[in-house]
This record gives structure tokens, C-alpha cells and sequence, in this order.
């Protein structure tokens, strides 16, 4: 690996010594790179499409997920209803449809609200070090301490459900991780000489911080991030899955798979599709997440 | 001459598991205005660390124990090392050239965002003026084809020229005074040249001091005015540079020039004399000369007196030795 990065990277040096180097779009490269690999295609592909779906919703359901028929309950899949109908007889179909919308406002609020928080939290700890790492970290250990679910349990079940109280606690859970990953990565990057140069640079610690070593520690972050999104789709459907997330009628793809265990045996599709639909996500989001660090990583700059 | 920085016995002491390092343990040293200094000595001997303590930049488990750093009639050592008059010091008055050009730009953005970052903070530019500014300041220090390669990110350029944009970045503020630690040590001997060529030419033309902290006697020798050699965190000797290199006084500088060829030397006519031993343990200082158990020139006074203090020794020279050692090579 290392030895790759060097021989790589010489003759670029060298090149750049005598003559400029080729005007290399960054941008252009970074979709290179993210696009080179079947993979992240395909995972990009499927965050595109989720987010298309959720957007344009009312126009690809095909019945509204709310209407009840209980003379069409429980049906097979059909040209009518093209996934069956649940108990009451609602299209399942549409309310995959509709449940992205839920998954996704979900996924990216409790993401962003734990990254925001995790990421100054963890950023500050580790810029300033002594007592302010000191009482991030143990608050951080504090957090870890309590398993995942039996916080988010104790958060949504005292506030009783519903979207915000999800994200909230979702969002909370995740404070711990990113701001560990945050102090580590700042951590390390606190070391290069260019921090050390900022400061002779006369740079004040708030600008040190967004400027020097924000983004020399986002590429690792990102995958963090977008994983996360994939995480707390999965938390969700767990908390709905037990019935303290997102309250019915309110079409959760967690909810739909807790709905159809019970009429597993003879209406699989009830619990199997709104699963396919949470491992799509999660898969795409993740497979997004590896792509986006192969394609803005600096160290590998002028090897790919 | 006008004194820009005055440092008066400065101390930075490194708190370590294995006890107290002197780091510096009282440097006294003056910079004219426009005077270009050579800090000389090996490495661990407190270079780096002394002008790190000038601009305030020592970090745990470092810290300035005691001194003075007068700049513009004002001890900067008496303001936070963080606070906002130390930040407007640093990087517009005092700069910096640092030893490694490869790391010491961020990486992660373009020439341009790092030059005129600088400007906007010191100068308050707006960004179309500092662009124009970081362009013609590319050009001063020798980037060729600089409107273009001033989007171009560090990657992108070589180490040479990557020390250039140091360098840019460094008089970009007309700064009173630049520091460049061993600012040609990561290069090779040929850029070396070049680089300490354009570093001479553009502090003559900006009238800026400049302190070249380097092992490199033949650096020294070429362009500073005057020296300081400085062993196990103490200045030995000082004075201007043709006198230190025709008529050493201190047994560490004759040891050091010794050990060092000369051009135009015949081949076989002298002997390279290494200064044998090692330094000594920053650790545990002795209380004599810390260079006693490697000089040659020795007595029994420097067995039993503590480090000699820096005594006069001619003009505008000192000398921290018991022992006048002239003509004694």
C-alpha cells in the first residue's frame, strides 16, 4: 500500500518540478473516481432513486396509503394491488412509497442533528485538549456506556413516539460515535505541520479548526455519516418494529414489517417487502459512504 | 541600527515523564531591522524551540518558564498565547518559514484559499484584491505561470516549489521579521541555492529581518550577518559572521568548523576533526559547561565553575568560555 502511494505519487512530482502538471478538474475528478467502481454506482443509484420516490411520492403510489378497505384485506399481490394489501386493506405498495418519506426525513434529520452536535463536540475536545477533552470524552464514555437501544428505548418510551421523539432520540444515540470518530480524526490531524503553520499564521482556534482540520478529517467522516444514515433508518424500524416509533396510521416501513409478522405464514410480502426496502437504503447509503471517501480523499490525489 | 526584537534571558522548559527539559534555558539574542541571523547549532540544541517561544507557538508540555521577547516596545511574552494580539503578531509582523515544505501547506485546499485567506485576516483585503495580491506575491518568489497555478492545490507542485509558496505566504503581510526553521533541509542542493538566493533578494528589497535556523554552516556562512551558536539550549558564542568563521572563540564553533570542509582546500592538506562525543542529556544538566566532557581546550577552573556567562570578546562579539582559546587551533 505504501509502496503504491510512493511510485505513484513520484513521477507526479517530478512532472510538476518542470512543467505545470495538466489542469486536473477536482471535480471531475472525484466523479471519476466515485463512478469507476460498479458498486457505488449502484448504491448511488438507489439513493437517487429512494430520494426520487420520496419526492415524487403521490404520483407513483397507486392507491393512498391511508384509505382503509377491509373488503379487500389481506390480499396476494395482484395487478390491482401490486404488493397485497395489509389488515385493513391498505395497498402496501403505496405505502412502501410513502414510508421513504418517513425513512429518509428519519435518516437525515437524527444524522445531521448527531453529526452537527458530535462533530463540534468531538472537534473542540480534541483541538483544545486538558479539562475540555477531559469532560467531552467522559460524557461521550457516559453515553457509550448505556447500549444504544436501551437509551433510545428510554427516550422514545418516556416521550411517548411519534417522528420528532424518534429523531431526537435516535439523534442522541448517535452523539457518542461521531464525536469519538471526530476527536480521533482531529487528533491525528492536529499533528501535520500545517496546523502548526496556521498557528504561526496568526489564525484563531475557530478558524484553525474549520479551515486546517475540519477538512482534512472530512473524508473518513463522510463514510460515518452517510453509514449513519443507513443506522438510523434501521433504528427506526426497530423503534417502530416495537411500537414506540412512529405512530400508525403514519406508514413506517418498520412498522409494516411489525404489522406483517403476524400474518407471515400465508401474506410473506407484508413483512418481506418494507424489509427489502430498509436493506436497500441501508446497503445504498453505505455503498454511497465508501464511494464518496475513495473520491475526496487528499492522500490519494494524484495516485488514481 | 534600529532593534525590531529584543529576547532577554528566555527560558522553555519542556515538562516530560522523565523529568525537566531546558529546552532554552536563558537565550539572550537582538535582530536588527533588515539583519539576516544565522541560529546555528546541532540538532536538540534549542533552535527550533527558541523561535517557537518567540512567537508563542510552544505547546504542552512545553512552557515558557521566564524572559523577555521586547517587540515593537512591548514584551509579547506578557500577552496570551492565543489571544488576539499575539494572533495579529504572528503571521502579518513575525512569520514563519517552516522545514518541510511537503506537509506544511493543508493539503485540502487550493493555493489561493491559503494565500488569501492570510491576506483577508491580516490585511482586511477583500478576496478579488488579496487574489490579485497572491498572484503578483506568486510571481515575486518565482512561480511560474501564476495566474493559473494559484488554484492549483498543494499536491500539485513539488517541494521547491511548495517552499516558494511558503515563502509567499511568509512576506506576504511585510512582516517586520521571518523565521525560517532549517527552511532548506527538505530540498535538494541545487533549489537550496535558489531558494536562499530568493530569500536574501526579497528581504534586501522588503527591508525584513530574517533568522535562518540551521545546522548548515555553509547556509550561515553565505548569507547571515551575524551568528549565534547555540549548544544544549544556551547561546556560546555570537558576533558577526566573517569574524566567527576567520577567528572562532568558543571551543564548540572551532569544533564545528573543523569538522567541515572548505572549498578551494587542497585535497589532503587538513584533517577533518570530528567533535567527538555526544550532547548531553538535556535531562540532569551538569552545573559546569555542558560542553566540558567534549572540549578539547579545558582547564581545571572549567571542572569546578559553573557554565560560564557570556563575556565581551571584542567587537560586538561574546563568548561563553572560561578559557581564551585564540590561536589556540
Amino acid at each position: 500500500m505504501a509502496d503504491d502511494k510512493e511510485t505513484g505519487a513520484q513521477p507526479a512530482d517530478a512532472l510538476g518540478a518542470a512543467v505545470a502538471p495538466p489542469k486536473a478538474n477536482e471535480f471531475k475528478r472525484v466523479v471519476r473516481v466515485f463512478f469507476g467502481r460498479k458498486l457505488y454506482v449502484i448504491g448511488f443509484v438507489i439513493v437517487v432513486i429512494l430520494i426520487l420516490t420520496a419526492i415524487f411520492a403521490p404520483f407513483i403510489a397507486t392507491h393512498d396509503p391511508y384509505s382503509t378497505n377491509l373488503s379487500e384485506k389481506l390480499e396476494q399481490p395482484s395487478s390491482r394491488h401490486w404488493l397485497g394489501t395489509d389488515s385493513t386493506g391498505r395497498d402496501t405498495f403505496s405505502r412502501i412509497i410513502y414510508g421513504s418519506q418517513i425513512s429518509l426525513l428519519i435518516g437525515f434529520s437524527a444524522v445531521s442533528a448527531s453529526a452537527i452536535v458530535g462533530l463540534l463536540m468531538g472537534l473542540a475536545a480534541a483541538y483544545f485538549g486538558g479539562w475540555v477533552f477531559a469532560i467531552i470524552m467522559r460524557f461521550t464514555d457516559a453515553l457509550m456506556a448505556l447500549p444504544g437501544i436501551i437509551l433510545v428505548l428510554l427516550i422514545a418510551g418516556l416521550a411517548g413516539g411519534g417522528i420528532p421523539v424518534v429523531i431526537f432520540a435516535l439523534g442522541f444515540g448517535g452523539i457518542a460515535g461521531q464525536c469519538r470518530m471526530m476527536c480521533g480524526l482531529a487528533l491525528s490531524v492536529k499533528q501535520n505541520d500545517y496546523v502548526l503553520a496556521g498557528r504561526a499564521m496568526g489564525m484563531s482556534s475557530w478558524r484553525m479548526m474549520l479551515t486546517q482540520i475540519f477538512p482534512n478529517a472530512f473524508p473518513p467522516l463522510m463514510v460515518g455519516i452517510t453509514m449513519g444514515i443507513g443506522g438510523v433508518v434501521l433504528g427506526e424500524a426497530g423503534l417502530s418494529f416495537l411500537g414506540i416509533g412512529v405512530m400508525p396510521p403514519t406508514p413506517s416501513w418498520g412498522g409494516m414489517v411489525n404489522n406483517g409478522q403476524r400474518y407471515l405464514l400465508h401474506n410473506p410480502w407484508l413483512s418481506i417487502a418494507p424489509g427489502v426496502a430498509i436493506m436497500l437504503l441501508v446497503f445504498g447509503f453505505n455503498m454511497v459512504g465508501d464511494g464518496i471517501r475513495d473520491a475526496v480523499d487528499p492522500k490519494l490525489r494524484g495516485v488514481i | 541600527m534600529a532593534v525590531v526584537l529584543d529576547v532577554k534571558d528566555l527560558k522553555t522548559y519542556f515538562h516530560t515523564e522523565y523529568g525537566l527539559v531546558k529546552a532554552v534555558d536563558g537565550v539572550s539574542l537582538y535582530i536588527d531591522q533588515g539583519e539576516t541571523i544565522g541560529l546555528v547549532g546541532e540538532s536538540g540544541c534549542g533552535k527550533s524551540v527558541s523561535i517557537l517561544s518567540i512567537m508563542q507557538l510552544i505547546q504542552t508540555p512545553g512552557e515558557i518558564i521566564g524572559g523577555k521577547v521586547m517587540f515593537e516596545g512591548k514584551n509579547l511574552l506578557d500577552y496570551e498565547a492565543n489571544g488576539p494580539e499575539m494572533r495579529s503578531t504572528r503571521g502579518s509582523k513575525m512569520t514563519m518559514i517552516f522545514q518541510e515544505p511537503m506537509t506544511s501547506l493543508n493539503p485540502v485546499l487550493s493555493i489561493n484559499r491559503q494565500m488569501t485567506e492570510l491576506l483577508e485576516l491580516h490585511l482586511d483585503m477583500d478576496r478579488h484584491a488579496a487574489r490579485d495580491r497572491a498572484i503578483e506575491l506568486l510571481r515575486m518568489v518565482g512561480v511560474p505561470d501564476a495566474t493559473s497555478r494559484i488554484d492549483d492545490y498543494p499536491h500539485q507542485f513539488s517541494g521547491g516549489m511548495r517552499q516558494r509558496v511558503m515563502i509567499a505566504m511568509a512576506i506576504s503581510c511585510n512582516p517586520m521579521i521571518i523565521f525560517a526553521d532549517e527552511p532548506t533541509t527538505a530540498v535538494d542542493v541545487t533549489t537550496q541555492a535558489q531558494l536562499l538566493e530568493l530569500m536574501k533578494d526579497l528581504v534586501t528589497r522588503l527591508n525584513t529581518a530574517l533568522v535562518i535556523v540551521t545546522h548548515n554552516l555553509g547556509v550561515v556562512a553565505r548569507y547571515a550577518q551575524r551568528i549565534y551558536v547555540m549548544y544544549a539550549g544556551r547561546i556560546v558564542e555570537s558576533g558577526p559572521a566573517e569574524d566567527i568563521f576567520e577567528n572562532p572563540k568558543h571551543p564548540y564553533t572551532i569544533g564545528l568548523l573543523n569538522s567541515v570542509p572548505k572549498l578551494g582546500e587542497k585535497h589532503g592538506t587538513r584533517k577533518l576533526i570530528p567533535i567527538y562525543g555526544l550532547p548531553p542529556n538535556l535531562i540532569d544538566m551538569p552545573p559546569t559547561c555542558a560542553f566540558l566532557p567534549r572540549c578539547t581546550h579545558r582547564t581545571a577552573q572549567c571542572e569546578k565553575d559553573p557554565w560560564p556567562p557570556l563575556r565581551s570578546a571584542g567587537d560586538n562579539r561574546q563568548v561563553s568560555c572560561y578559557v581564551d582559546v585564540r590561536g589556540k587551533q
